[in-house]
C-alpha cells in the first residue's frame, strides 16, 4: 500500500469514526447506553460498582495503549527509528505483576460488601414463590400480606404483532414482548423474598431495574430478594434459554403504594372467592367446551395451534389425534402427568374444572366430534 | 528422544521420500505434517464459512423486531450450531493446523511423533462436522439447546441431540490424539541444543494447550455421555426427580468450558508472540515471564469454572471464592499484554498485514479481557449474565482475539508455506474491513446487554431495535469481508510473487533461518545445528 493510499485510508477511517461519534453524541440521550436506572438501593450499589470498575478498566486501557500507540507512531522503521535490543527487566516485571494485583484487591473490597448484602434474604415482608414453566411464569404469594394469592402470567402481546401481520400494532406498542396478562404486584418499600423453582427446564427470573436475576431450577428452590423504593412498573424477561418460546415469557412487576397494595390484595381475594366453582354445579357439554376454549388459548395454543393441527415434526396435531379420540382416561392421565422427554408438561396445576373443560374442548373441536363431556369429578377421581 | 525420533525418521525416509502419492490419495493417506496442517486449515476455513452463514441467519432475523425470516426453533438451532461449529470446527482446528505446520519446523524435527495418528485425528473431523450438519435435518430440526447444551433442555430435545453428542465425542477423540502427538513431538523430538526454554513461544503455548486438552476433553465427553444415558438409558444424573441435579451438568460442562476458553486463546497468544517481535525487529521483552504467565493462566483456568454460573445458585462463600480466583487471571494476562507492548516499545516497526492483525488482536483482545474483569464481579455479573454484554465480551475474545491472531499467523507464514507472497494491499484491506465491521457488529452489543437484552432470543423489545440493526449490518460486512480473505489466499497460491527464504526481516525461528521457501516436503531429516 503506497504512502498516499495509507493517508487516504487513515483519513477515511478518521472521518468514519468522527461521523460515528458525532452521531452517537446526538443519540446519547435517546438511547439506553448503560444499565437501567436502578429502583432499589442495592441496585444503586451495583450500578455504582459497575461504574467504578468500568472506569478503572478504561483508565488502565487508555494508559497501556497510549504507550502502544506512541510506539506505533514514533518507533516505526519508516521514520527511521532503529530497534533497541533490550529485553528482560526484573524490576519492571515485578512491578507490572504486583500493581495489577493491588488494583484487583481494591476492586474486590466493594464487590465483596455488595455481594454479601445481595445474598441476605433474611426477614422478608413478603415471600413469593415463582415457578418457571415452558413458557410462562406462575406466582404464589406464600407469606405476608396477600398470602394465598396465586396466578399465572403469560405474554399478552398479540400473536399478529409478533408474526408480522400487524406491524403497525407492533410499532405503536411501547411494551412489545414486555407485557403480561397478570402483573406481579408488590408493595413499595417492603422487602420481597422471591423463591424460585421450575416445572420443566431451567429458566431465569430477570428484572434489570430491580437488579434481580436468579435461575429457576427444576426440583430445587433458589432465592433472591428486592425492595423497590417507589411505585412503578418494571419489566424483564426470562434470561436462561428454555426452548422454543424462551424469548416470549416476560416478567412485569408492578410496585404499588402499600395502601393501594392492600386494596389490590382484597380485590384478588374477592376474585378468587368468586371464581371458586360451586362443587355441586352440573356442567353441560357446551359450558365445558366454552370454558375449555379459553383454557386452551392460554395453555395449549402456542404448540398445538388454534387449528389443532400442531406443528409437523415438533408438536403433534390434536385434530384427528388417536389420543384425543381414544379413551377419556388416557387423555386425563396424559394431562396430569405430562409426557416425559417431550415438551408436553404436566398440567396438574390447573383446576379440575379447567382440565375437564380443556379436555372436553379438544374432544369436540375442529374435526373431533366425540360428543363426550369430561366432568370435573372425573379429573378429581383421576388425581387420586 | 531416540525412541520416538529414530523410527519416524526412518519411516519418512523409506516410505515417503520422493514418491508421495498423487491426487486425492495424497491427502487421504497423508502422514506428512505439512499436508495434514494444510487440510486442518482448509477444513477450519470451510467450517468458518458454515458457522458464518449461521451467524448471518441469526443477525438477519435480529435486524428488526418481530419474526421475519426464521421461526424460534430454527433460530435456537442456529445459535447452538453456530457456537459448536465455530469453537470445535473453525477455531480449534485452525490452531491445530498451525501446530502441525510449525512445531516440527520450529523445533528442528522431521515430522510429528505419530504421523499415522495425525492422519486419523484429522480425518475424524469431517464425519463429526457431517453429524453436526445432519442434525439440522432430523425430525424436529437441530437441537436448540445452546452450545452449552444445558440439561434438562438437552434431555428434552429431539434426535438431533444424539447426533450432536456423538459429534462432540468424535471431536474430543480427535483433539486428544492431536494433543498427545503435540506433547510427544515437543518433548521428544527437539533438535540437539533446542532446550525447552529456547523454543519459540508458539511451541510453548501449544505444549501448555495440549495438556489442557488432554485434561478437559474427557470431562466434556463425560458430561455429554451422561446426557445421552439420561435421554435413553434411564439414568437421572440431571433429573431431580431421580435424585440428580441439573446444575451438576453445568459444573461438569464448565470444568471443561473454562479451560476451553484458554485452549482457544493460548495458541493465539503464541502466534502473536511470534509476529510482534518479528515486525518490531526486537526480541520478545520477557520470554521467561511469558512462559510462566501462560502456564499460570492454564493452571488458574481449572479453578474458576463456576464464574459462568453465578446465577445458577451456590453459597455466597463459593461466589466469593470464584470471584477472587477469576480476577486473579487478570494478573498473568496483564503480564502478557505489558510484554507485547514492551516488545514494540523502541522497536523499528513496520506494519505489514500480519502485524496489523497482531496489533488489532492486542487492542481488542485486551478490551475483551477488561469486560471479562467487569463480568467476574458477582453483583455486576448478576445484571449482565446471559445478556448481550456477555455475547459482546466473548466475541471480542474469540473473534478479535483468536480469529485475528489466526489471520495474523496465516499472512505471516503463507509465504513460507506456499513459496509465494500474498497481495499486501488486499491484505491491508482485509484487515481494515474486518476491524471496522467487527466493532460495528459487536461494540453496540455491550449497550444492548447493559440495557437488559437477554441473549438467545429470536425477537426483542422495540427499544433494542437500533443497536440490533447496526450490529446486523456490521455482521454482513464482516462476513463478506472474509470472502476477500479467501480470494487473497487463492491468489497467493496461484499467482503470488515468489517469496524469498526470509521475507520478514525480524523473523528468527528455525523455519525462517534454516529452511528454504517454500518449506520442503520433509524439513529436517538431519537435525539442524544450533548455536
Amino acid at each position: 500500500m503506497s504512502k498516499t493510499w495509507m493517508h487516504k485510508g487513515a483519513a477515511a477511517c478518521a472521518l468514519f469514526f468522527w461521523a460515528v461519534s458525532a452521531w452517537a453524541e446526538s443519540q446519547i440521550r435517546h438511547y439506553q447506553l448503560n444499565l437501567q436506572t436502578p429502583q432499589t438501593l442495592l441496585g444503586g450499589k451495583i450500578y455504582d460498582l459497575h461504574t467504578i470498575i468500568t472506569v478503572i478498566c478504561f483508565v488502565i486501557f487508555v494508559g497501556v495503549f497510549a504507550f502502544m500507540f506512541y510506539a506505533v507512531f514514533k518507533h516505526r522503521k519508516s521514520v527511521g527509528h532503529k530497534a533497541a535490543q533490550f529485553h528482560e527487566n526484573t524490576a519492571v516485571e515485578v512491578a507490572w505483576t504486583l500493581i495489577p494485583f493491588v488494583i484487583l484487591i481494591a476492586m474486590a473490597v466493594p464487590a465483596t460488601g455488595t455481594l454479601i448484602a445481595m445474598r441476605d434474604t433474611s426477614e422478608p415482608d413478603l415471600t413469593i414463590k415463582v415457578t418457571g414453566y415452558q413458557w410462562k411464569w406462575g406466582y404464589d404469594y406464600l407469606k405476608g400480606e396477600g398470602e394465598g394469592i396465586s396466578f399465572y402470567s403469560t405474554l399478552s402481546t398479540p400473536r399478529a404483532q409478533i408474526d408480522g401481520t400487524d406491524i403497525a400494532g407492533r410499532k405503536a406498542n411501547p411494551h412489545y414482548l414486555l407485557e403480561t396478562d397478570n402483573h406481579v404486584v408488590v408493595p413499595a418499600g417492603k422487602k420481597v423474598r422471591v423463591l424460585l423453582t421450575a416445572a420443566d427446564v431451567i429458566h431465569a427470573w430477570y428484572v434489570p431495574a430491580l437488579a434481580v436475576k436468579q435461575d429457576a431450577v427444576p426440583g430445587f428452590i433458589r432465592d433472591t430478594w428486592f425492595k423497590a423504593e417507589k411505585p412503578g412498573i418494571y419489566r424483564g424477561q426470562c434470561a436462561e434459554l428454555c426452548g422454543r418460546n424462551h424469548g416470549f415469557m416476560p416478567i412485569v412487576v408492578e410496585v404499588m403504594e402499600p395502601a393501594q397494595y392492600t386494596a389490590w390484595v382484597a380485590q384478588q381475594q374477592k376474585k378468587m372467592a368468586a371464581s371458586k366453582v360451586d362443587p355441586n354445579k352440573t356442567w353441560t357439554l357446551e359450558d365445558l367446551k366454552a370454558h375449555g376454549e379459553k383454557i386452551y388459548a392460554q395453555n395449549c395454543l402456542a404448540c398445538h395451534q388454534a387449528t389443532g393441527m400442531g406443528v409437523p415434526g415438533a408438536f403433534p396435531a390434536l385434530a384427528g389425534s388417536k389420543m384425543v379420540l381414544g379413551p377419556k382416561a388416557d387423555q386425563i392421565k396424559l394431562l396430569l402427568a405430562g409426557k416425559p422427554g417431550t415438551a408436553m408438561a404436566s398440567y396438574k396445576q390447573l383446576s379440575d374444572v379447567d382440565l375437564a373443560g380443556v379436555i372436553t374442548y379438544t374432544r369436540n373441536a375442529w374435526s373431533n366430534k366425540t360428543g363426550e363431556a369430561v366432568a370435573p369429578a372425573e379429573i378429581k377421581a383421576a388425581r387420586n | 528422544m531416540d525412541a520416538a525420533h529414530a523410527p519416524t525418521h526412518g519411516h519418512a525416509h523409506d516410505d515417503d521420500h520422493g514418491h508421495k502419492p498423487s491426487g486425492i490419495m495424497r491427502w487421504v493417506k497423508s502422514t506428512n505434517h505439512k499436508d495434514i496442517g494444510t487440510m486442518y486449515l482448509w477444513f477450519s476455513f470451510t467450517m468458518f464459512l458454515v458457522g458464518g452463514v449461521m451467524a448471518l441467519t441469526i443477525r438477519s432475523e435480529l435486524f428488526q423486531p418481530g419474526l421475519q425470516i426464521v421461526q424460534p426453533d430454527f433460530f435456537n438451532s442456529m445459535t447452538t450450531y453456530h457456537g459448536l461449529i465455530m469453537v470445535f470446527g473453525a477455531i480449534m482446528p485452525a490452531f491445530v493446523g498451525f501446530a502441525n505446520w510449525l512445531i516440527p519446523m520450529q523445533i528442528g524435527a522431521p515430522d510429528m511423533a505419530f504421523p499415522r495418528m495425525n492422519n486419523l485425528s484429522f480425518w475424524l473431523l469431517p464425519p463429526a462436522a457431517l453429524l453436526l450438519i445432519a442434525a439440522q435435518f432430523m425430525p424436529g430440526g437441530g437441537a436448540g439447546v445452546g452450545w452449552t447444551m444445558y440439561a434438562p433442555l438437552s434431555t428434552q430435545a429431539g434426535p438431533a441431540m444424539d447426533l450432536t453428542i456423538f459429534a462432540v465425542h468424535i471431536l474430543g477423540i480427535s483433539s486428544i490424539m492431536g494433543s498427545i502427538n503435540i506433547i510427544t513431538t515437543i518433548l521428544n523430538m527437539r533438535a540437539p541444543g533446542m532446550t525447552l526454554m529456547k523454543m519459540p513461544l508458539f511451541c510453548w503455548t501449544w505444549l501448555i494447550t495440549a495438556y489442557l486438552l488432554v485434561a478437559v476433553m474427557p470431562v466434556l465427553a463425560g458430561a455429554v455421555t451422561m446426557t445421552l444415558t439420561d435421554r435413553h438409558f434411564g439414568t437421572h444424573f440431571f433429573n431431580a426427580a431421580g435424585g440428580g441435579d441439573p446444575v451438576l451438568y453445568q459444573h461438569i460442562f464448565w470444568f471443561f468450558g473454562h479451560p476451553e476458553v484458554y485452549i482457544i486463546a493460548i495458541p493465539a497468544f503464541g502466534v502473536v508472540s511470534q509476529v510482534i517481535p518479528a515486525f518490531s525487529r526486537k526480541p520478545l521483552f520477557g520470554y521467561a515471564s511469558m512462559v510462566y504467565a501462560t502456564a499460570s493462566i492454564a493452571i488458574l483456568s481449572f479453578m474458576v469454572w463456576a464464574h459462568h454460573m453465578y446465577t445458577a445458585g451456590m453459597p455466597v462463600e463459593a461466589q466469593l471464592y470464584f470471584m477472587y480466583a477469576t480476577t486473579l487471571i487478570a494478573v498473568p494476562t496483564g503480564v502478557k499484554v505489558f510484554n507485547w507492548v514492551a516488545t514494540m516499545w523502541k522497536g523499528s516497526m513496520t506494519f505489514e498485514t500480519p502485524m496489523l492483525f497482531a496489533i488489532g488482536f492486542l487492542f481488542l483482545f485486551t478490551l475483551g479481557g477488561f469486560t471479562g474483569l467487569v463480568l467476574s464481579i458477582v453483583p455486576v455479573d448478576v445484571q449482565l449474565h446471559d445478556t448481550y454484554y456477555v455475547v459482546a465480551h466473548f466475541h471480542y475474545v474469540m473473534v478479535a482475539g483468536a480469529l485475528f491472531s489466526a489471520f495474523a499467523g496465516i499472512y505471516f507464514w503463507l509465504p513460507k508455506w506456499t513459496g509465494r507472497m500474498y497481495d499486501e494491499t488486499l491484505g491491508k484491506w482485509h484487515f481494515w474491513l474486518s476491524l471496522v465491521f467487527f466493532n460495528v457488529t459487536f461494540f453496540v452489543q455491550h449497550f444492548l446487554g447493559l440495557a437488559g437484552m437477554p441473549r438467545r432470543i429470536p425477537d426483542y423489545a422495540v427499544q433494542f431495535t437500533e443497536f440490533n440493526m447496526i450490529s446486523s449490518i456490521g455482521a454482513w460486512g464482516f462476513g463478506l469481508s472474509q470472502l476477500l480473505f479467501l480470494y487473497i489466499v487463492i491468489k497467493c497460491i496461484r499467482s503470488g510473487e515468489k517469496a524469498p527464504d526470509k521475507p520478514w526481516e525480524g523473523a528468527d525461528s528455525l523455519e525462517w533461518t534454516h529452511l528454504p521457501t517454500p518449506a520442503p516436503w520433509h524439513s529436517f531429516e538431519k537435525p539442524p545445528v544450533l548455536k
